[in-house]
Formats: C-alpha cells, structure tokens, sequence
C-alpha cells in the first residue's frame, strides 16, 4: 500500500474555499435551500458549506445526512452496515444541495437522488463534490466540483477535513 | 460476525451478533415512518413464507417486512396446500427449491423443522417458531424494545411467567436474555416448567413464588397457555391457573418502578394477566409489534447479505 499526499492543509482549506464560493456565487434562493450531506464524506463538507452560507448570507439552511446503503444497485457487495439517515425536514419542494467528498463512477450519487425522492420532490438537486476523480459509469456531472484529480479506480482517495491539519491523500492498493 | 445464511436459534448467535441485528433493526424502524414506507433494497428476492401453523402478527409481520424491502413474497397457505395430499416436508421444500427462492420463512409445530429445512436448501431460513424450540425473530424484538427504554440488559431483572415449558418463545428469550447478563427468574404451575430447568444457565433461576418472581423485576414477560400444545392439560382448570398465575395490578405494583410489561401475543385477557393493565397502557405489547417488523427486516437484510458473501467470486 502506497500513500501520496495530494493536498497539504493549505491546499485542501483553499479547494474547501473554493467550492463554497462557487456555491455562495450561485444565483439561488437560499431561503429555500437545504443541504445534504452524504454519509460520511459528505457530512463535514455539508456543515462547512452551511456555516459559509450562515457567515455571508446569514441564513441557516436546514441540514441532512443520507446513508445510501439500502438504496445501492448491489446492496450486498460492499460489507458495511446500515448507517443512519438524519433528514428532519421536508424536502419538498427545496433546492437540495447534494454534497460528498469523493465522485467516482457516480452510482452512490444515483442512489441518493433515489433516497431522497422516497422523502419528497424537491425542487430541484445541485451536486457539489470536493475532489472529483473521474471515471463516470453514469450520466452524472457535479455542479460544483472543488478539484479535479487524476486517479484510477484502485486508487482511493482519502479527504480528511475534520482535524485541524486538513489534507487529501491518495492510496495505491498493490 | 459469526452469521450463518440461517437463522434457526438464539444460541448460534453472539453477543455482537445480536447487537449487530438490533443497531441495523433501529435503521430500518425509521423507514415505516416514512411516507414511502419502502427501500428498493431485496428488489428482484423472492421470500417464501411457509406457515404450518396459525399466526397473526409474526406472519404479517415478515409479509410487511418483505414488502418494505421490495422482496417479492409468496404465502403457502398449509391447508390449501399439497401438504393435505400427504406431501412430506422434504419433498415440499425440494419442490418449492427448484422454484429458485432465496429465503424461507418458516413456523411449524415440530421442533427442529426449520434446521431440518436449512440443509436442504440453499436460501437462507428463518424459523418463525418451531414446535416447543425456539422463536429467534421474537427474542431479537423483546431484547430491542427492551434496549429502548433500559439502556444496560446486564443489570435487570426479568420474570418470565407462564407455561415455560411449552414456550418456544420462554427458551429463545432467556438464551438471548441471559447471554446479554440479565438475571432471569422463571415461574409458572410445576407441572409447565422445564423438568430439569436451565441449569446450565448460571443466571437464570426458578422462583418459588409469583411474588419472589416480580419483586423489583425491571421486566416482566407474561405467557400464555399453549393450547395447541396440550398445555391445558398439565393445570387442574382454567380457574385455577387465573387465581394462581395471572399477573394482577396488585402484583405489578410490587414491581421495579420503571418496569416493562411484555407478551409475545395472542394474550388471552384475563387468564395470564389483568385486562385492565393492558387497557391502562401499561405493557408494551404494541411497541414489541412495531419493532418486530424493523428486526424482521434486518434479519432478512443480513442473512440475505451472509448468502451473497458464500457465492464463489466471478
């Protein structure tokens, strides 16, 4: 196993920055957005983007956390429990900001949007992603997208931006 | 997680494996509080239940949790079946095998037909209550209800009353009661407790009397006479068994303040407990229904789950 830091905690707390300014310059009624973070990547870039939002605008947005195990195309494939799905508001009708750390291949983004149909019909879904590696295998494409980053699929990529040194790794599994 | 593609009795699980299934049960309980009760996750599974005796809530229960899953289910109703032609088990099971189902449900009143059942097929079985052995699914449930209101199983006390010896339900809950360390008192008429008790149990002891049995019990599993199973028998009268064994207002009151009132139904009001401590709300009998469905889904969640991990790679 083979670790490559790919972003030291200057770099990821400017790509974090980046991100929320693309969404801040976004023309959306943010009275009416809501954010969802998907489980667990997505959940401490969902709180960053609120608190942004808060700072500039100084409207809280309702905020969520999806597990999307029991909505997956092989739910038994992968060994992991069901985590918990935290969504206390209505979802319809909002303009949901989907968030996660890693896209790949685009099926757990898929199976989200399925999860959150089963809650309501929002007005409309935004994606924003902080690190996309590529290597869609569905017509999937983030609006808002933090980096963008080549790797193969064995590579993982690692977003730690919880601690006070931030940073993105890559993992080469040999 | 020591988890087979069956579950056929309490005691092939551990410790973690019953948390395991109770942590996953809470998951999916949110999902029938949904406005779209339903995932998409056994989409494409058929599920077959084979009940060969009667059953309310455990049957609709498993339907309910099937089709919250997406599963597709199909009921056998025995009577309507071959099995009145003189079918034997075997031969409907291989029968219903070459259908290509990937899990039975399965209740029968011989003890032993579900394990009988798992070597002969390849889905995953579920025993819904064999005979006088074990009903898994009704344990996992009681220990989650009672998760959620007691935080540590460990340090309560918990009377099980009634006819033990009848009781697949009895043995299954102080297999998986004991296992988590509660201390378990047993009592019912002599002649319906278990001959040579549970002695090799360490924590599970019979009382020598309804009092001693309640006595700041944290929980309190009442049982009814198993009919079908020749339990009127073993009792002088239904009488008698009301005078002696029914559990009163009067005998709860002697009970641990926050104590939890529990039965696997059907209750036959007024034989084995009070009428009115049902009326006044006082027993969780209701919330043992709902959280049966969360942990029926969970079991055919994981075991479902276990199945795909024993398919050879491709």
């Amino acid at each position: 196993m083979e670790e490559v830091l790919l972003f030291d905690n200057f770099a990821t707390k400017e790509i974090l920055l980046g991100l929320t300014d693309d969404i801040l310059r976004e023309p959306l009624d943010f009275n009416n957005v809501s954010i969802i973070g998907i489980k667990e990547g997505g959940v401490p870039i969902a709180g960053f983007i609120r608190d942004e939002i808060k700072k500039k605008f100084g409207i809280l947005c309702e905020t969520g956390f999806i597990d999307m195990t029991l909505y997956r195309d092989d739910p038994f494939n992968v060994k992991k429990s069901v985590g918990s799905t935290e969504l206390s508001f209505d979802v319809n009708g909002k303009i949901v900001i989907l968030v996660d750390d890693v896209i790949m291949s685009g099926r757990t983004v898929r199976a989200a949007i399925d999860q959150i149909f089963d809650f309501g019909r929002p007005q409309s879904i935004k994606l924003a992603v902080f690190i996309d590696k590529g290597g869609r295998e569905l017509p999937i494409c983030p609006d808002f997208t933090g980096k963008k980053v080549r790797a193969a699929k064995k590579e993982i990529i690692y977003v730690n931006i919880e601690g006070k040194e931030k940073s993105v790794k890559k993992v080469i599994k040999k | 997680m020591s988890l087979k593609k069956d579950l056929i009795s309490i005691k092939d699980l551990t410790k973690s494996d019953i948390y395991s299934f109770i942590e996953t049960a809470k998951e999916f309980k949110k999902i029938s509080l949904k406005d779209i009760k339903k995932v998409p996750t056994l989409r494409g599974k058929t599920v077959i239940n084979l009940f060969y005796e009667p059953s309310t809530r455990t049957r609709s229960s498993f339907e309910i949790a099937q089709k919250r899953l997406s599963a597709d289910s199909l009921n056998i109703a025995i009577s309507q079946s071959s099995v009145t032609k003189g079918e034997t088990l075997k031969d409907t099971i291989l029968n219903l095998e070459s259908m290509k189902p990937d899990a039975f449900v399965i209740r029968h009143h011989e003890s032993g037909a579900p394990y009988f059942i798992s070597k002969i097929t390849k889905a995953s079985v579920i025993n819904a209550g064999d005979g006088i052995n074990e009903h898994p699914t009704q344990t996992l449930l009681d220990i989650m209800t009672v998760m959620e209101e007691k935080k540590d199983i460990s340090s309560l006390k918990v009377a099980i009353i009634g006819d033990i010896s009848h009781s697949r339900v009895a043995r299954s809950d102080i297999f998986g009661l004991s296992m988590l360390g509660a201390d378990i008192y047993i009592y019912g008429p002599y002649s319906l407790l278990p001959v040579t008790g549970f002695k090799d149990i360490p924590n599970v002891r019979i009382a020598k009397g309804f009092k001693e049995a309640v006595k700041n019990a944290d929980v309190i599993i009442m049982l009814r006479i198993q009919k079908e199973r020749a339990g009127y028998h073993f009792i002088p009268s239904i009488e008698e068994y009301r005078n002696f064994f029914k559990l009163t207002p009067e005998l709860l009151s002697l009970a641990s303040k926050g104590v939890m009132v529990l039965h696997p139904g059907p209750v036959n009001r007024d034989v084995e407990i009070s009428g009115s401590i049902i009326n006044r709300d006082k027993t969780f009998i209701f919330k043992q229904v709902e959280n049966g469905i969360a942990v029926r889904m969970a079991c055919l969640y994981m075991l479902l789950g276990v199945q795909k991990s024993l398919e050879p790679d491709i």
